[in-house]
């Protein structure tokens, strides 16, 4: 088991990291009209960074989890308003473990976005409430799959039912009006709207293996998302004077940084470790997965609502970004399944390895 | 590697003995040092091994699954031995190191003082020179295994003149010298793991000084930060009664596994557990790579306080009333018990919660450091227990 990054990995971790510094593209999304930044999407794209776990031979980068974590930390930090989580994980999580190849090249190179619809009326991870009929030979989808993770800018849909997995390119989307505005999400409606099966064996095992792939993914944005709350708050400390001295002199404000950085460095470990299994031991991905997930959902919150307190009530401004990270922070908790599903999972599987 | 393991392995199923007596805990360690697990990563021409931390942390893994007799040497093993590896004279490296790896002499760390705990540095047990000697006076408190101890490292004043960083020394001694006296000190569970120490004349060589006269504090620190990665990286007894899988073994015992509540809080503490495990195991990983975890040591030990507090409401959710009161002949409720009881010596041993926040703070993170009044004063000016400027 590897838990320290060898010199490729910091290299790559350091090329996103200079391409997000290039300019401020969360608030190109929070303050301007478009829905995510499609500059950095084609950017991200021509590093070759929207296909990295994608086979070479379907025009990705054939690289692992670890390196894929990698810029989810990084899109983490900077709060990047672009459609990764969806379409370079989510869907293609999903093509790949469905051994569907056809679309991987759209979306490996970015050319194409895509979503999965995968929870029900309550967000809990399951079929979405679409029905599919098989019609003249074809298969047709009908319902409303609630909440899709960038389903208002995706142009590829992939739809787990009672029936199986499906593909659609057609839905009629209403964007939900989020809690952070830097990850959209929308409603999709089917009707008879045409659509391809997604034959396997076993859709509910599928299911699991995306929500694991997921489960590390989400955790490496969050993981990135505390380290980057824990330096501006620290730098914050240092500079904000009251009473004459440097905030970060005084133990109360001083003892919640050492918090938020024990925080930060306990995340990191299960992330990597999470990460590594997912390459390298597929068959305990199950238990870090769940693991990681109980971890870092609601540490990440703490961390950005006990930052936010830091800043006092610049914090509190608009202006200030330590509202995006907390928006973003409570939204990524209560994504697949939130954290009682999460809970539940972990429970499950701690069981199963007695 | 796995060769490693197997014979790790192998050996632990063999060899390790059922109860905790001195006798059979010196046994053990002579055991340990000739099959070659004493002082996995210490360098090889005082006895250890010369391996890497990978090897120390498979050894650490396999010896979870049991309850190694080994307690009674964490201080010299986990404290003073690494810190006079780091600060000791080639004499003192060969006569101290080898018999400490083999089991057959006992430590003790004499630091904290009755008016100097979280502020070791304004310390008050003098030591003076005579001639070749130093006659040491004063007393010391809440020192471990000092009952047993043949050795204890000692940190003492060697100058009032100059401020309280400055003006000490520490000093390797004899704890069976006559001017030594130990005294038992009962903590909260009844039990007297820890002493009080007086010293009256004694006297000592010049060459038991570790480090340089005056540098004592460069030493203290030294071994606090040893002292902060041998706790926090301590690995839970297979045993131990507040350790997750034990407390899911209680769960089930008690029909409690099924309620919802308790699996949830159950399966925060196992993530809690697992984040530190591995947290761990990077720094090692890290200090095989060449980067010392330094005062990240500090985050384990705070991790670990915290992460045994957590599995102290756990207990305490899973057997209900069980928890207060037992039938007297019921082992298992002694067991639950004295875990709880020892639980808050970990956020105060080896450095407060407080303490090692303000070490992340100030060395880590690079926060400004709160204003001090007794940098610069001469130690004989402060006001220090019931010291008063004259
Ligand atoms: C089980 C056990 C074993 C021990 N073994 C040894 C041993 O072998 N050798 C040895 O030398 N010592 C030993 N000690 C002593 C231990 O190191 C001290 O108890 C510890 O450092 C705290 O010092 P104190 O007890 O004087 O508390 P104090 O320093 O008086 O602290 C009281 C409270 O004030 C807080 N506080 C103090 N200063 C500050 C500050 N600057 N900022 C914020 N809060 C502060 C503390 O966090 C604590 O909450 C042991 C203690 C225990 C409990």
């Amino acid at each position: 088991m590897q838990l320290v990054l060898d010199t490729e990995q910091q290299q790559l971790r350091s090329t996103v990291r200079k391409l997000l510094a290039d300019h401020n593209h969360v608030r190109s999304v929070v303050d301007g009209d478009e829905s995510y930044d499609r500059v950095l999407w084609r950017h991200l794209a021509e590093l070759g960074l929207t296909g990295l776990v994608v086979p070479e031979e379907h025009g990705g980068a054939g690289a692992g989890h670890v390196e894929r974590c990698l810029v989810l930390e990084e899109l983490g930090r900077a709060l990047a308003p672009v459609p990764f989580l969806a379409s370079a994980v989510l869907a293609v999580d999903a093509l790949m473990a469905l051994g569907d190849t056809g679309l991987l090249p759209a979306l490996a190179s970015g050319e194409r976005i895509g979503a999965v619809a995968v929870s029900g009326v309550d967000g809990s991870w399951g079929p979405a409430p679409v029905a599919a009929t098989e019609r003249d030979g074809g298969w047709v989808l009908e319902g409303t799959a609630p909440f899709v993770i960038s389903g208002d800018v995706a142009d590829v849909f992939v739809v787990y039912t009672e029936s199986g997995w499906f593909v659609a390119e057609d839905a009629r989307r209403t964007p939900l009006t989020t809690l952070d505005p830097t990850r959209g999400q929308a409603k999709l409606e089917f009707s008879a709207t045409p659509a391809r099966r997604l034959d396997t064996a076993d859709p509910a095992a599928v299911l699991e293996k995306v929500r694991d792939l997921a489960s590390v993914a989400l955790a490496a944005e969050q993981v990135g998302g505390i380290a980057k709350v824990l330096e501006t708050t620290v730098e914050y400390a240092k500079v904000r004077v009251q009473f004459g001295r440097a905030i970060g002199s005084y133990q109360s404000v001083k003892h919640a940084c050492a918090d938020l950085y024990s925080t930060s460095e306990r995340a990191e470990s299960l992330l990597r470790h999470a990460a590594w299994v997912a390459d390298h031991e597929p068959e305990a991905l199950p238990l870090a997965a769940a693991t990681t997930q109980v971890f870092t959902g609601p540490a990440y919150f703490a961390a950005a609502a006990s930052g936010l307190q830091l800043h006092g009530g610049i914090g509190y401004t608009w202006e200030h970004d330590a509202h995006l990270y907390y928006k973003r922070a409570k939204s990524s908790e209560l994504l697949f399944g939130g954290q009682d599903e999460q809970l539940a999972r972990l429970a499950g599987r701690l069981a199963e390895v007695r | 590697m796995s060769e490693f393991r197997e014979k790790v392995r192998a050996w632990l199923a063999a060899n390790v003995p059922g109860d905790e007596e001195l006798e059979t805990a010196k046994r053990f360690q002579t055991a340990l040092y000739d099959a070659g697990f004493a002082g996995i990563t210490w360098p090889e021409e005082f006895g250890g091994q010369g391996l890497t931390a990978a090897e120390q942390q498979i050894f650490d893994q396999e010896s979870a699954r049991y309850d190694l007799p080994t307690s009674v040497f964490r201080i010299g093993m986990g404290m003073c031995g690494p810190t006079i590896v780091d600060l000791g004279t080639p004499e003192q490296k060969a006569r101290y190191i080898p018999p400490l790896l083999r089991g057959d002499e006992i430590w003790c760390q004499l630091f904290s003082e009755p008016g100097a705990g979280s502020d070791v540095a304004s310390l008050q047990t003098r030591a003076v020179r005579d001639g070749d000697e130093w006659v040491i006076n004063g007393q010391k408190v809440w020192t471990t295994v000092a009952h047993l101890a043949d050795f204890g490292a000692l940190l003492a004043r060697t100058d009032p003149d100059v401020p309280k960083h400055q003006g000490l020394t520490m000093f390797l001694i004899d704890m069976h010298d006559p001017a030594v006296t130990v005294r038992p000190l009962k903590d909260m569970t009844g039990r007297a793991p820890f002493n009080e120490v007086y010293f009256e004349n004694l006297r000592v060589p010049a060459d038991a000084v570790l480090g340089q006269v005056g540098q004592g504090w460069l030493a203290a620190v030294t071994m606090l930060g040893h002292e902060r990665v041998s706790i926090g990286g301590f690995v839970r007894k297979r045993h131990d009664p507040l350790a997750h899988a034990n407390l899911a073994e209680t769960a089930r015992k008690y029909g409690r596994d099924t309620d919802p509540v308790v699996q949830a809080e159950l399966a925060k503490l196992y993530a809690a557990e697992r984040a530190l495990a591995l947290f761990n195991t990077r720094l090692r990983q890290e200090a095989d790579a060449g980067t010392p975890p330094g005062a990240r040591g500090s985050v384990a030990k705070l991790a670990g306080a915290q992460l045994m507090q957590q599995a102290v409401a756990v207990a305490g959710l899973i057997g209900g009333p069980r928890v207060a009161a037992w039938d007297p002949d019921d082992p298992a409720g002694d067991e639950l018990a004295l875990a709880i009881n020892q639980t808050p010596s970990s956020s105060i041993a080896g450095g407060t919660d407080q303490i090692q926040r303000t070490i992340i703070g100030d060395r880590i993170l690079g926060l400004p450091r709160e204003p001090v009044v007794d940098r610069d004063v001469p130690f004989r000016e402060l006001r220090v227990g019931t010291q008063r400027p004259a």
